[in-house]
């Protein structure tokens, strides 16, 4: 936001400058027993305050009007729905993530639990047969046993074609299903724009109300609350930056067995 | 050997499901959370327990810590397989007597790697 740039650190220059001469000349007349002219002093010295505490609160006022157009949250201002429906659509867009990473999760699982028993069979299938076959190749099968030997390769010929072929089409509806990547991503990088919005108008909020606690002397006791993390906190992001957090199975593994597992 | 997978996310349990059963575990039964798990745990009918950390309900800790102060399951091995990568959250669920942890995201190897771990212990 534009007004922050000039935020400044307690009064203006020349309210304190007024202040300082005042206070010295107000030293002056008391030291030479001009009570009368230390009254006034007194006086003007309040009016100063109350002046300059009048312009803060009206700096203030045009500050926090502005924070609140640019929040576009005013409740007056005929942005207001357009604003609230962002909001809601940015959490309407993440559940659509959600949605979206579920459903391509569980349709590549689909193509995976089909696909696996069919590479497990033709494995298993061409194992037996290779064994049968390095026996007719000693010569150790009977006819009986070549005849069934000749079918049995005919019918794995055939399967093979077709799970292979299977096989072959549930790995490229896999690929497919990576497809959301694409939209999810672009939906991601919207809500990282909006949220990065708030954040920005969020923190003007706080810069000002910080300056209202500046001129009113108001100091707050904020509780520090420490979250345990016993019930979970998730994932962490950027770990390697972060201390107290381990980056990988293997500091996991270090850690167990620093500890003696 | 009958196994219990513990997670809020039915992708990830079936991701461990289908890993178990690459690793020749196919009797697996799932449970959504602590508060699932628990009395399906009483029964007496697993060997071994794969959960998850966080959980809405009763946690994986919570569960954890369940198992070891029951009588009948103290013994139960359990291997945690979790987002949480806190270090003092690590050494609390090792404290509290948990025979593997594994960080997400992890690999089908590392999975396999810690089961064989935990059950060579026992052997």
């Amino acid at each position: 936001m534009s007004n922050n740039k000039n935020r400044h650190q307690g009064l203006e220059p020349e309210v304190t400058d007024k202040l300082r001469s005042q206070a010295e000349e107000l030293l002056a007349r008391v030291n030479e027993g001009e009570y009368a002219r230390a009254m006034t002093l007194i006086n003007e010295l309040s009016e100063v305050r109350d002046q300059s505490l009048y312009r803060e609160v009206g700096r203030l006022t045009r500050s926090l009007h502005e924070a609140i157009r640019n929040f576009q949250i005013d409740p007056r201002s005929a942005e207001q729905q357009e604003a609230l429906s962002k909001m809601t659509d940015a959490s309407d867009r993440l559940e659509y993530v959600v949605k979206m990473t579920g459903n391509a999760a569980n349709r590549t699982m689909d193509m995976v639990e089909e696909a696996m028993p069919k590479a497990s069979g033709i494995r298993d299938e061409a194992e037996a047969l290779s064994k049968e076959w390095v026996r007719l190749r000693r010569r150790e099968m009977e006819p009986a046993e070549f005849r069934e030997l000749y079918r049995r390769i005919d019918l794995f010929f055939v399967s093979l074609v077709k799970d292979s072929s299977d096989l072959h089409n549930n790995l490229s509806e896999i690929l497919v299903a990576q497809d959301f990547q694409d939209l999810t991503g672009q939906v991601i990088q919207k809500v990282t724009a909006l949220v990065k919005e708030v954040e920005e108008h969020l923190l003007g909020l706080v810069v000002m109300a910080s300056h209202v606690d500046e001129i009113t002397g108001t100091v707050h006791d904020i509780e520090q609350t420490e979250i345990s993390s016993e019930e979970g906190v998730g994932p962490q992001i950027n770990a390697e930056e972060r201390e107290g957090v381990v980056s990988g199975q293997d500091d996991v593994d270090d850690l167990l067995s620093s500890l003696g597992f | 050997m009958k196994i219990l997978i513990v997670d809020d996310f039915s992708t990830m349990r079936r991701i461990i499901k289908n890993l178990l059963r690459d690793l020749g575990f196919t009797n697996t039964d799932e449970a959504d959370d602590g508060n699932t798990a628990l009395p399906m745990l009483k029964t007496g009918k697993y060997d071994f327990l794969v959960t998850d950390w966080n959980m809405p309900g009763m946690s994986g800790f919570d569960l954890l810590k369940a198992v070891r102060a029951d009588e009948d399951l103290k013994s139960l091995p359990i291997l945690m397989v979790t987002a949480e990568a806190k270090r003092d959250q690590i050494v609390a669920a090792a404290q509290a007597g948990v025979n593997g942890y594994v960080v997400k995201p992890f690999t089908a190897a590392v999975l396999k790697e810690k089961i064989e771990k935990i059950f060579e212990r026992i052997d």
